[in-house]
């Protein structure tokens, strides 16, 4: 067992709101420069959508992640050591700028400088790459909220494995529905981005999980924005430089939370330690044949940190306790290990992503049953009577037990995201998720009874004191409840940038060379 | 004459070493961001694709055929003393030289024309690209005027180069070539100092070592494992990632 530590998140997808300010928070920070105007590290999506950039899901587009043929190793689908060297010329994978959007902004001095005149001056837009004026046809978020369009919410990849007739019932109009995806890159355990960059330039913190791009040793070969499937390696084309999500490890080192997580206004976001067995991330990405027992293999490396042959061999490994400690605590091991409630986003790339998400309850609840509106309709004037399906959309908590199955929102549609099409395990977080609400309404509202509460709870292999938990971390949960990581020892933090050693004895005199003379 | 031919065959080509060598190395001390082919593929990739994909597989070609006609020229005669295999030979090099200079007027053409590429080419792009299709028509001119390259080369520029490597410079022979094949010659050289000017520098640092490391690294910053034990020196770590 080679027990390594990684911080990890936990999205919480029935609080986000779709603010965007966690992008914004990253895109101050870290993006606002030339190059990288397009990249958004943190983007929140509406989904179903076609996300950002355009389809990414869809590997059949992108040739991002691992693929594996039964019987075989996973290989790198668009990249790879043979692959990647023969390609470096020109990769036939590479998505270009328009795949994102060609970066904007607008002439606002025009507004102010133009002559008097008898026409409103207007702040036409221009393009950030070449400078003169544009059309936008693409922009950030530009299918925000759009759930059922044609153009956006059709054409999302998720929706391959729904029928015609399933689709065409998610986008009824009284039906829709739809929710937020915030994603940032999911620092993986097995990243397709490492694996395929040939100048060796991105890798992994040992101490944190973090993927970083070393600068000064990428030199353009672009393979990692092919490889990664989350689109979440993005090439800055003014430095030719790849450059992705660093989870704000400045931050993180001075003891701070990530700017996309500590300006989250939903709070859906949670950050902790998880620990994880690293002698089995071969034998999960190469050996599980079906995609869909990734899920279980995956959350089975990551081990319990109370445990005491853990914690010895963890010792061994020079994890500190405080880090152990932290471990302990961390909110992102009860959502994922303890309560069952968090799934990894798109499992069956087979990076093993490190950031889970706790799938929305919000757009499947409602349940459908059949109801004559009749003497309602004929009230109507005849051009509004084809909303007269004859169902009824009913939203309240007590009829929806038992009967997610036929929620507005296809579980399929959240299983092709969350668990390479399981039901079974969607269903089973949606229902601890229902129970806790059930069970709460007892005690708050009371209009549920006792002996129903316990039913739920029981049913959905909920005790009364994990409810409680479940429902103080998702409802009321401190910043410090949400965030919890180790310190990163400050004194000791300098030395995962440089060698401390160098500059001892030398503090005052101004310069981080090395005193050292070699001539 | 003799001035001239001395400088540009010995001067120069000792010149361009040197530039080559101090430049190279300073560049890449001093400035190791900028180590790279800025390459702009994701502005532009259908063009690219023709343009670059024919220079580069085509110049592989021939920079590997000089190179073979410098390095065994004993065999290269004896390969071309059968003139079909001659005929092959040179033919096959000659369509390579056409297929350069398509891809690298392609390139310089998209370089031009499209405006979303002109925040991204430098002055020397432009000197780089024009040196190399002068370069390139030069060798194809040399090709049709004084046929048979792959065998006089041998015969008369390896011994030539060969002794301007082993700092013994003897341009006896080279001197009395024709003046085409000359400029060609001096082409070479000074592109040659140019590299690392220029973002041929990528050439310096193809990434081959990826064929032999494993595909996944972790870097620890401060391997506890290795501080803990007693016998190792104190001063043993040095941060991976820098
Ligand atoms: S999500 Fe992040 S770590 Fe995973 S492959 Fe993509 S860039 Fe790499
Ligand atoms: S800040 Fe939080 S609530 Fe707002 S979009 Fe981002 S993740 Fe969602």
């Amino acid at each position: 067992m080679d027990v390594r530590a990684q911080i990890s998140m936990v999205f919480h997808l029935d609080k986000c709101i779709g603010c965007h300010t966690c992008s914004i928070a990253c895109k101050n920070i870290w993006t606002d420069r030339k190059g990288a105007e397009y990249m958004w590290w943190n983007n929140v999506e509406t989904k179903p959508g076609t996300g950002y950039p355009t389809k990414w899901e869809d590997q059949e587009i992108y040739k991002g992640g691992w693929e594996k043929k039964p019987g075989g190793n996973a290989r790198l689908k668009g990249a790879g050591k043979l692959r990647g060297l023969l390609n470096i010329f020109h990769n036939p994978h590479l998505p270009v700028i328009d795949d994102y959007y060609e970066p904007f902004t607008y002439k606002y001095l025009d507004l102010i400088e133009s002559p008097a005149g008898d026409d409103q001056p207007t702040a036409r837009p221009v393009s950030l790459i070449t400078g003169k004026p544009m059309d936008i046809k693409m922009g950030p978020n530009w299918d925000d909220d759009l759930s059922g369009t044609p153009d956006y919410a059709r054409q999302d990849p998720n929706l391959k494995d729904l029928s015609p007739a399933e689709q065409e019932a998610m986008f009824q109009l009284e039906r829709m529905a739809f929710f937020y995806l915030p994603r940032i890159c999911n620092h993986c355990l097995n990243p397709a981005c490492v694996a395929s960059c040939p100048s060796g330039a991105i890798y992994k913190r040992g101490e944190d999980g973090v993927v970083l791009i070393n600068q000064k040793v990428c030199r353009a070969w672009r393979m990692c924005v092919t490889a990664c499937p989350y689109k979440k390696s993005y090439f800055n084309w003014g430095t030719g430089k790849s450059e992705k999500c660093i989870l704000c490890y400045p931050r993180l080192e001075a003891g701070y939370a990530p700017a996309c997580m500590h300006s989250c206004v939903g709070r859906i976001r949670y950050l902790g330690v998880m620990l994880y067995d690293a002698d089995s991330i071969s034998e999960v990405v190469n050996n599980i044949e079906k995609d869909v027992d990734l899920v279980n293999q995956q959350l089975g490396m990551l081990l319990d940190p109370f445990s005491e042959s853990v914690i010895k061999a963890a010792k061994e490994n020079g994890i500190s306790d405080s880090t152990l400690k932290a471990a302990q605590d961390s909110p992102v091991y009860k959502f994922v290990k303890e309560w069952g409630l968090a799934l990894p986003l798109h499992p069956e790339f087979r990076t093993l992503p490190m950031l889970f998400y706790v799938p929305p309850l919000l757009p499947v609840m409602a349940s459908l049953s059949a109801a004559d509106h009749g003497e309602q309709a004929k009230k109507m004037d005849p051009a509004a009577k084809f909303w007269n399906d004859g169902w009824l959309y009913n939203t309240s908590t007590e009829e929806l037990w038992g009967t997610i199955d036929q929620a507005r929102f296809p579980l399929k549609y959240l299983a092709s995201m969350f668990s390479a099409g399981d039901e079974e395990k969607i269903k089973a977080i949606l229902k601890k998720l229902m129970a806790v609400r059930i069970y709460r309404r007892w005690k708050t509202v009371g209009d549920v009874n006792e002996e129903k509460a316990a039913a739920v709870l029981k049913d959905a292999g909920l005790t009364a004191d994990t409810a409680e938990g479940i429902y103080y971390l998702t409802s009321l949960a401190k910043f410090d409840d949400r965030f919890v990581i180790p310190p990163a020892h400050r004194e000791q933090a300098i030395e995962m940038l440089e060698f401390a050693g160098d500059t001892k004895g030398s503090v005052g005199f101004g310069f981080k060379e090395k005193p050292e003379r070699g001539w | 004459m003799a001035i001239l031919d001395n400088f540009l065959l010995i001067g120069l080509p000792y010149t361009a070493l040197i530039v080559f060598l101090v430049g190279t190395i300073y560049r890449y001390k001093a400035t190791k961001f900028s180590y790279s082919s800025l390459s702009s593929q994701f502005l532009e990739g259908r063009q690219l694709f023709w343009g670059a994909m024919a220079f580069h597989w085509g110049i592989l070609f021939l920079f590997f055929g000089h190179l073979t006609a410098f390095l065994i020229p004993r065999q290269v005669i004896t390969f071309n003393s059968h003139p079909l295999r001659l005929l092959i030979l040179e033919v096959t090099a000659f369509a390579f030289g056409l297929i350069v200079l398509f891809g690298i007027i392609t390139l310089l053409v998209r370089r031009i024309s499209n405006p979303r590429l002109k925040p991204v080419t430098s002055r020397m792009d432009i000197v780089i690209i024009a040196l190399l299709i002068v370069e390139v028509v030069l060798g194809l001119l040399v090709a049709l005027n004084a046929r048979w390259g792959s065998t006089w080369f041998a015969a008369v520029l390896t011994p030539y180069l060969r002794s301007i490597f082993i700092l013994q410079p003897d341009i006896a022979a080279v001197s009395a070539l024709p003046w085409l094949i000359k400029w060609h010659i001096v082409g070479a050289y000074v592109i040659f100092g140019l590299i690392p000017f220029t973002r041929l520098v990528h050439l310096l640092v193809v990434p081959l070592h990826y064929l032999w490391r494993p595909y996944q690294r972790v870097l620890w910053a401060w391997p506890r494992k290795k501080v803990r034990d007693p016998n190792s020196e104190w001063t043993f770590t040095k941060p991976g990632n820098n």
